[in-house]
């Protein structure tokens, strides 16, 4: 469709989500929790953290949680009964007050949930997810969205997008048919904009670091580059804190919780950095040190996925470096391979 | 500084070690590990009042072993995760070329574990002002707020199990949490996973534990997992008047039976 722009007072924030919620629209945003910004549910204005260069999550949980129970089991002396969970019980849900990396995060998680047998936990859910997203005014040194085709004010992924445009407005841009069917939730708070406003002037400036089709070349290519992929990964401890930030890592794993009348099974959030991730039943491992799990991490993300989705597995939001217990800086580590590698 | 980068140099110039664990600067103002392989990547360490972290965990990495001789950059917790370590058998004295840069900035040379040990009884092991005030903090609650404020805390956990990878202690090949016949820890991280996990991670840690803090350092979700192991040092003292990384051949307090050991813990 065709984008639409209004004006929102920030005055007016409170009521719009009142209105959201009093419809019966549940909330997800960011939130303080300490030291960190969680995405969660909210009731009001209060508790969203719209002041946060990004929350310490991704959005991705909600079409994507860490653990989400997918079947539900009996067991008699005549067996297994099952009782199927259906994917479509969620409700309609505003995901609010997140960065245009989270909305186009989602772009990567459709891509690997719609390929082949699709998976309709992740899709029905994120059909259910109007995305409301802010443009960024401001970023830091580990962000380098606009590397890889992404960029501060991007609205790939959003259903609207708010940019602050002065101290009391907020610029709205109506992207998708699910976005206009949000907007009219609060039409009485919207005014016309000038359709000549320039976004631009009022986001943050974030510099191209890297040339994307090159670092995905010179990636595809390095498969067998094991000094390159050790050098970079020495320092790592190989925890899941990179992929659990992650807006775009869709790993997981099925666990049974049981006893011995009922079970649950479950999908849990998984990380090709952990040693267990490709352990054989025999005991053996395809990737048997840290350095062949560090290769998956950036070919997934830089060969293969380009290569089978059509789709960069990076959103450039620089979460896994911020989280990285031992300052893993995916930015750095893309940009050696720029430099150092020759193809 | 400068005696580091000539001592360094000199250590890989005559292949004394083949690499040497210390600090770099990372991104921004942080910090991180460097690992230095000749003479010509000497000048990216760094030493300054922010290189806190404990490396001494990467003694035990794999791929930094098979680099070769190992030289590292130990300040006091390093110290004495490498005395812990060997008590476990896992590091043998000799093995590892230590450097000791103590908080005024001078680096010694510890020839051997007996140095260290005779070095470590002289040092200060309590903890921070700041780590005190929140341990008297939880000492003051009731046990039911104290069940509350760590449910609260471990409803953040993602279990990324990045505090089970910072720290020295977490070496084992397959841990607990990782067994799956049977599974004794649920690997979801739902509330009753979260709990088991970290509370079966402090039971395992009692005793051992340095109390260096990488664990709640490393934590992207910011909990204090410090605290919970921290609250275990004391118990050990008291009952079995043993304290952590100490010494290279100490005896684990809690793998060990004694005759007049005190069983007024037993119910």
């Amino acid at each position: 469709m065709e984008k639409e722009l209004k004006i929102l007072k920030y005055s007016d924030l409170p009521k719009m989500i009142e209105k959201f919620i009093s419809q019966g629209y549940p909330v997800l945003a960011p939130v303080h929790k300490g030291k960190i910004v969680e995405i969660e549910y909210v009731q009001s204005l209060d508790s969203i953290a719209l002041d946060v260069l990004l929350s310490t999550q991704s959005a991705k949980k909600a079409a994507f949680p860490k653990v989400e129970k997918v079947l539900e089991y009996t067991m008699n002396k005549a067996g297994v009964v099952q009782h199927p969970v259906d994917p479509a019980d969620s409700k309609e849900t505003i995901l609010f007050g997140v960065r245009p990396c989270d909305a186009s995060g989602f772009k990567s998680l459709d891509a690997i949930f719609g390929e082949g047998p699709s998976d309709q936990f992740y899709l029905s859910k994120k059909e259910k997810t109007t995305i409301i997203s802010f443009s960024c005014p401001v970023a830091d040194e580990y962000c380098f969205c606009t590397s890889v085709g992404g960029g501060p004010g991007n609205t790939a992924g959003s259903d609207l997008q708010f940019t602050s445009v002065s101290k009391d407005e907020l610029l709205v841009e109506i992207l998708t048919e699910k976005g206009k069917k949000a907007s009219r939730i609060f039409a009485d708070l919207l005014t016309e904009a000038n359709s000549a406003i320039d976004k631009t002037k009022f986001i943050a400036d974030v510099k191209v670091v890297f040339d994307l089709d090159s670092v995905v070349a010179k990636t595809t290519a390095s498969f067998g580059n094991a000094e390159l992929w050790l050098e970079q990964s020495l320092r790592c401890i190989g925890c899941g804190a990179c992929a659990f930030v992650c807006p775009t890592c869709a790993c997981f794993d099925f666990q049974d919780e049981q006893d011995t009348k009922k079970g649950v099974r479950l999908r849990l959030w998984d990380s090709c950095g952990f040693s267990l991730f490709t352990l054989h039943t025999s005991g053996h491992n395809p990737r048997e040190v840290q350095s062949q799990r560090w290769r998956q991490r950036i070919m997934h993300k830089f060969a293969y996925m380009p290569e089978q989705l059509k789709v960069v597995g990076c959103e450039g939001c620089g979460r896994c470096s911020r989280a990285c217990p031992v300052d893993m800086n995916i930015k750095e580590h893309l940009t050696a391979i720029r430099e150092q590698v020759t193809v | 500084m400068n005696d580091l980068i000539k001592k360094v140099t000199q250590l890989l110039d005559d292949k004394t070690i083949n690499v040497f664990i210390g600090y770099g600067q990372g991104t921004a103002s942080r910090i991180r590990t460097i690992f230095v392989k000749n003479s010509s990547q000497v000048e990216n360490l760094v030493y300054t009042s922010d290189c806190t972290a404990n490396l001494a965990g990467y003694l035990l990495k794999h791929e930094v072993k098979k680099i070769g001789k190992l030289g590292i950059l130990a300040n006091d917790s390093a110290l004495r995760s490498m005395m812990q370590l060997a008590s476990e058998f896992q590091i043998k004295d000799g093995e590892v070329y230590v450097l000791h840069a103590a908080k005024d900035g001078s680096f010694t040379e510890f020839a051997d574990f007996q140095s260290i040990e005779a070095y470590l009884v002289t040092i200060d092991t309590g903890i921070t002002s700041d780590e005190q005030e929140r341990i008297a903090k939880l000492e003051a609650m009731t046990v039911k707020e104290r069940w509350i404020f760590w449910n609260k805390e471990f409803e953040k956990c993602i279990k990324c199990y990045a505090c089970r990878a910072a720290c020295p202690m977490c070496y084992c090949h397959r841990c607990t949490t990782d067994v799956n016949q049977p599974q004794w820890i649920p690997v979801a991280s739902h509330e009753q996973g979260n709990l088991d996990y970290h509370l079966m991670r402090a039971m395992h840690l009692a005793g051992r534990c340095v109390n260096c803090g990488e664990c709640a350092n490393a934590c992207p979700m910011d909990i204090p997992l410090n605290l919970l192991t921290y609250q275990l040092i004391a118990p050990i003292r008291t009952t079995f008047d043993a304290t952590a990384g100490m010494k290279a051949d100490a005896v684990y307090a809690l793998s060990t039976f004694k005759p007049d050991d005190k069983e007024n813990f037993i119910i």
